[in-house]
């Protein structure tokens, strides 16, 4: 058992996740290689998508397996930063524009 | 880059047989991952040559530069060179042996003294693929170096140049610091004079990754650097090729000291693919040590592991003697058959 609550070999047993419901596992694990197949967007332009978001949802499994997708498709590392800072400033805008619902209040509330 | 070669700085691993210890050891003889062999037999698999096709020659382990993940342990430092001698017999063997790829591998083979001697009795041979592996940088060193890119063209000589990146900073840091802007002026010269833009003069380049990790999908890498290599620099070229650095010399120490070297193993073993051993090359490669000496590819030739039989030197073995013979092989050996595969001409499947 591992000391930390992530262990980087749990990767590796992500798909044990259908042992406990195989149909919604084998579902989403197809969905899921679907997602990134060739499209409208090309599968270098989906994982630094995936890069972006796996840092704003902070997994640190998705961290490390996309940075290496990333170094195997030849993404060069301003690529991958520009990516980083793109999730950062939705997410920051994110919170900034709740500010607005604060500013709303504080005038509803105050003289 | 590297500071020096592995055999200059005294380290363990210029050692092959250090080298094969590590390989035969830790995970593999725990039984946590099987050996190359292991999984053979468990496909009731074994390598056999086929016939003949490609003459691979190492011309010395003299190079203008130390890369870091160099499994030749190449460098400035390196002495091997291939005699006079030694090139009369890889000509007497191309008439024997008849090949159809004569695939001159270093070092720097420019660097050998009797490279052109031996380019043009292949020409003269009519051998139909003449080879040059450059890493473009010799061919902007001096004068001299700079008068080959002529000389490949005038005999119809196909250069193979490693490039790992389009990006200056990937590849000075795989190559060594300038590398990639006089591997650029290289490729303009090259480029300027036909290469990989006529259609008889073949210009195509080596991608192999610039740490522990395998290659993406060659066709996808190829479609990217043509595109940024056209954009920023005006270069054209042929095809692409991927090549998995294999867990030897300089790309094993690099594995050991930043701590990749288990996983990198696991990596290999999970993505082994069956179906790339037909196309494997050392089922038609024949590898040339700068002595003289055989192998059944150019990782056992830097491993020190001869091909089988008592007939281990170019001189010495008949021109029947190549077909179906038992391929030695060792855990290096699922770098070229990971993935889609790995040969010197890139993936196999």
């Amino acid at each position: 058992m591992s000391d930390t609550y992530y262990d980087p070999k749990d990767l590796k047993n992500f798909k044990k996740i259908t042992d406990w419901s195989e149909p919604l596992g084998t579902r989403f694990f197809e969905y899921y290689s679907k997602v990134f197949e060739e499209g409208a967007l090309s599968a270098r332009e989906k994982s630094l998508i995936a890069l972006a978001v796996s840092h704003v949802v902070k997994c640190p499994y998705c961290i490390d397996a996309y940075t290496k997708d990333s170094l195997q498709r030849g993404i060069t590392e301003e690529e991958m930063m520009e990516a980083v800072h793109a999730g950062a400033a939705i997410e920051s805008g994110a919170t900034l524009v709740h500010a607005v619902q604060m500013m709303n209040k504080h005038k509803k509330l105050s003289h | 880059m590297a500071k020096s070669s592995l055999q200059r700085s005294k380290h363990l691993l210029a050692d092959p047989k250090k080298q094969l210890q590590v390989l035969s050891s830790g995970l593999f003889s725990s039984g946590a991952l099987p050996t190359f062999s292991e999984r053979l037999k468990g496909l009731n698999a074994e390598l056999k040559t086929d016939q003949l096709e490609i003459l691979q020659v190492n011309l010395g382990y003299m190079c203008n530069q130390t890369c870091v993940h160099c499994h030749v342990d190449a460098g400035p430092d390196r002495k091997e060179i291939m005699s006079s001698d030694t090139i009369d017999n890889v000509i007497d063997a191309i008439k024997r042996f008849k090949p159809n790829t004569l695939d001159l591998t270093g070092g720097a083979p420019e660097m050998n003294p009797e490279f052109q001697r031996l380019v043009r009795a292949a020409v003269s041979l009519s051998v139909k693929d003449i080879i040059v592996r450059s890493n473009l940088t010799i061919l902007e060193s001096n004068n001299h170096f700079r008068s080959y890119p002529q000389f490949f063209k005038e005999n119809g000589v196909h250069v193979v140049s490693s490039l790992p990146h389009y990006s200056m900073r990937t590849t000075d840091r795989q190559r060594g610091e300038g590398v990639f802007s006089k591997s650029i002026a290289a490729l303009n010269r090259l480029n300027e004079i036909g290469y990989g833009r006529d259609e008889h003069l073949k210009l195509d380049l080596v991608y192999n990754p610039s740490g522990a990790f395998l290659p993406g999908s060659e066709k996808e890498l190829e479609a990217d650097f043509k595109r940024k290599l056209k954009a920023d620099f005006d270069i054209d070229f042929n095809q692409l090729f991927c090549i998995t650095n294999l867990p030897i010399s300089r790309f094993l120490e690099y594995l050991i000291a930043s701590e990749n070297y288990e996983e990198y193993m696991e990596t290999l073993v999970e993505a082994f693919n069956p179906l790339t051993l037909s196309g494997l090359m050392c089922r038609n490669t024949l590898s040339v040590g700068y002595d003289g000496s055989l192998y059944d590819c150019d990782f056992n030739q830097m491993l020190q592991i001869p091909i089988s039989g008592d007939k281990r030197y170019l001189s010495d073995l008949e021109t029947n003697a190549y077909s179906n013979r038992k391929i030695n092989v060792h855990q290096h050996c699922y770098g070229c058959a990971a993935g889609s595969g790995s040969s010197c001409q890139g993936s196999i499947s």
